[in-house]
């Protein structure tokens, strides 16, 4: 199992690379230009000047595998000199945004926070409250609660966070005003008062995106609890006098938990995605909208470094559903 | 076979429906037999037959719905197991009845070890811990002839042939030295030669714990060679009944008689065409309200049309429900 995890992370090497040099590409080919939206007063060379202290005189071949030393060597030497007080970056070039002209990583970690907090928090509680529906559905199919189930899971898959979101503020802050409409990142938490501010203006994105997951997940676990339940070895407890608990909680649960948890790792990378219009709603200060700002200002760096730093975690999460599956299932230990 | 004593399965008029989009399945019509301690009650029939339905019914292993056990008594240990509390039944299920399955591929949870499936019926009837269920599970594997038992505790099913994982269902059937043993055509997913050794297996596990063993089948060769006595089962029904003996010698159901004929011989030069029963077992609409076997019978006459014959009494512990008298070769007295 070890052995095996370390040869995936050594393959997904060649694959992150290949993706950086598609994603680079991509934005090397998309038209646009990054001092458009400099004033108009400025005279064309001195903005030609410019593009060239950006380095966008220098061709692709230059460009990325300056980009690959920055991102591979130069930003980790500059997070461990912070951490140890080290000297092994030097004073090299690190990544720099076209848009603010500080460090991508440094604006990456400040708004990293907040869109863990968020969809992080999001996703946990979708996830939560998608496996026991999912379990209850199955074992009392077609019953009111399980009728109830698909119900609001059509809902969660049907209505986008676009819709629900605008929709839950209209309710609860501009008719009701329970909640905040706007998320404020500034806010520190020191005190119970400041800890029920975060918990209130963390309520609406959180459920906007927890219902897309709860809806997804619960669905899968569903249908594998509903596969697993017909099947013999479940006859087999029972026949033993095992307690249903014992059966459902132990023995069915264990095998269905083996599809849906690829499906859970997987979707992790997508609800950063689905997280990108939820911050625009709630003007959460995130990385998605980091990300829409930076593909407006044509903000490569930043474009290019988000995009990639989102791939690597796909590829980790792929990994770590394949690892997993063979925790659960010892038919597909990878020895 | 200690004749005369006291029954230690008592099941009367047993029914099973089952509640389908096309209606109702009577699977299980009426069926009554007893087993008394340290017998082996052969149940044998076609596929679709009830046997499976009839020993499922009495430890409430069907899903319900579809299935809805309708009536009847299944009296074991002074108590009706169709009219008792769901604690009460799991103590009984592994604890006092044991029960091995047809397929041991799938009936082995796949993500548990071998260990762990035999340890849990210990651990919650006889109230071991783990340690005392280890040693009691590693034994289990020897007495059904697991080499290495030790080690394979730790093993996962995958790991174990066909044959090996039944002999572990086996283990687990017999982890809490129940009274009955209840095998629904354990042999029928094995190999010949696997077929065999499980026979005498259980043949030997028989004489050494003494416990009574309900085998269902629908192989008379291995009946032949292992019952006491032998229930015929067609359309949900109990249609013959009698020891293994008179059974083979002197079977007096119709359906009995095709069934015997049916068995391949290797005598002769050149073997016949294989004898057929023809046509389908029936599927139970409604109740029977006549013979299920009549369109398949040879002897069957106008009454066979409109009356369910019921189980006639022909001495030595010999029944048959058939309104044609095999011994006198006429119909019985209406």
């Amino acid at each position: 199992m070890l052995i095996y995890t370390i040869r995936r992370l050594l393959i997904s090497i060649p694959t992150l690379l290949f993706i950086a040099f598609v994603i680079f590409m991509l934005l090397e080919l998309a038209p646009g230009d990054p001092m458009a939206q400099m004033p108009l007063t400025i005279p064309p060379e001195v903005k030609e000047k410019m593009r060239l202290a950006l380095g966008l005189g220098e061709p692709w071949y230059v460009r990325f595998p300056l980009w690959l030393n920055q991102f591979f060597i130069v930003e980790p030497q500059y997070w461990i000199d912070s951490k140890f007080g080290t000297n092994f970056a030097d004073g090299a070039q690190r990544i720099i945004s076209f848009q603010s002209r500080s460090p991508v990583f440094d604006t990456i970690a400040q708004r990293m926070p907040q869109t863990l907090w968020v969809v992080g928090m999001s996703y946990v509680v979708g996830v939560l409250i998608a496996l026991p529906i999912g379990i209850i559905s199955a074992y009392r199919q077609y019953s009111v609660f399980d009728q109830a189930g698909t119900f609001v899971s059509m809902i969660g898959f049907s209505v986008p966070p676009f819709f629900s979101g605008v929709l839950l503020i209209v309710i609860f802050s501009v008719q009701l005003k329970w909640l905040p409409s706007i998320y404020d990142t500034t806010h520190v938490v020191t005190n119970w008062d400041s800890f029920v501010f975060q918990l209130r203006q963390m309520i609406m994105p959180v459920m906007v995106l927890a219902l897309q997951t709860t809806a997804q997940v619960s669905r899968y676990m569903r249908a594998s609890m509903l596969d697993n339940l017909t099947q013999d070895y479940v006859r087999t407890a029972r026949a033993k006098g095992m307690s249903e608990t014992t059966v459902v909680l132990k023995h069915v649960l264990r095998n269905s938990m083996i599809p849906v948890v690829t499906v859970i790792a997987l979707g992790i990378p997508s609800i950063f995605g689905g997280a990108i219009i939820t911050e625009q709603i709630f003007k959460v200060n995130g990385l998605g909208q980091l990300l829409i700002i930076a593909l407006q200002g044509n903000d490569i760096p930043m474009v290019m470094t988000i995009t990639f730093l989102l791939a690597v975690l796909i590829v980790m999460m792929n990994l770590i559903a394949d690892v997993l599956y063979g925790i659960l299932d010892p038919r597909i230990r990878y020895d | 076979m200690p004749d005369g004593a006291l029954p230690v399965l008592d099941v009367q008029n047993l029914k099973t429906v089952f509640q389908t989009r096309s209606g109702e399945v009577h699977a299980v019509n009426d069926v009554s037999f007893s087993l008394r301690p340290g017998e082996l009650l052969g149940v044998v029939g076609e596929s679709g037959s009830g046997k499976s339905v009839t020993m499922m019914s009495l430890l409430g292993l069907l899903p319900t719905p579809p299935a809805d056990v309708r009536g009847g008594t299944v009296m074991f240990d002074d108590k009706d197991l169709l009219n008792v509390d769901s604690k009460t039944l799991r103590d009984v299920r592994g604890g006092k009845i044991g029960f091995v399955f047809q397929d041991p591929m799938t009936s082995l949870n796949p993500v548990y070890t071998v260990g762990m499936q035999i340890m849990e019926p210990l651990r919650k009837h006889m109230g071991m811990n783990k340690k005392q269920a280890a040693a009691r599970a590693q034994e289990l594997l020897e007495l059904v002839g697991i080499p290495d038992a030790k080690r394979r505790l730790s093993d996962y099913p995958h790991q174990f042939s066909g044959g090996m994982r039944q002999r572990v269902m086996i283990a687990i059937a017999l982890a809490c030295d129940p009274q009955v043993l209840i095998a629904d055509e354990p042999t029928t997913a094995l190999d010949v030669t696997i077929q065999a050794q499980i026979l005498e297996l259980m043949k030997e596990l028989r004489t050494k714990l003494g416990m009574a063993v309900i085998w269902i089948t629908h192989d008379l060769g291995v009946i032949a060679g292992i019952a006491d006595r032998v229930m015929v089962m067609y359309g949900g029904q109990v249609v013959e009944h009698a020891t293994v003996e008179d059974l083979f010698t002197d079977p007096q159901h119709p359906y009995t008689r095709a069934l015997l004929k049916t068995i391949p011989t290797i005598a002769g030069e050149r073997a016949a065409r294989l004898t057929v029963i023809e046509g389908q077992p029936p599927i139970m609409k409604d109740a029977p309200a006549s013979c299920a076997f009549r369109d398949r019978c040879d002897v069957a006459f106008d009454r066979c049309a409109v009356e369910n014959p019921p189980r006639y009494d022909l001495g030595a512990g010999h029944d048959a429900a058939c309104f044609y008298d095999a011994r006198t070769g006429a119909p019985r007295d209406a």
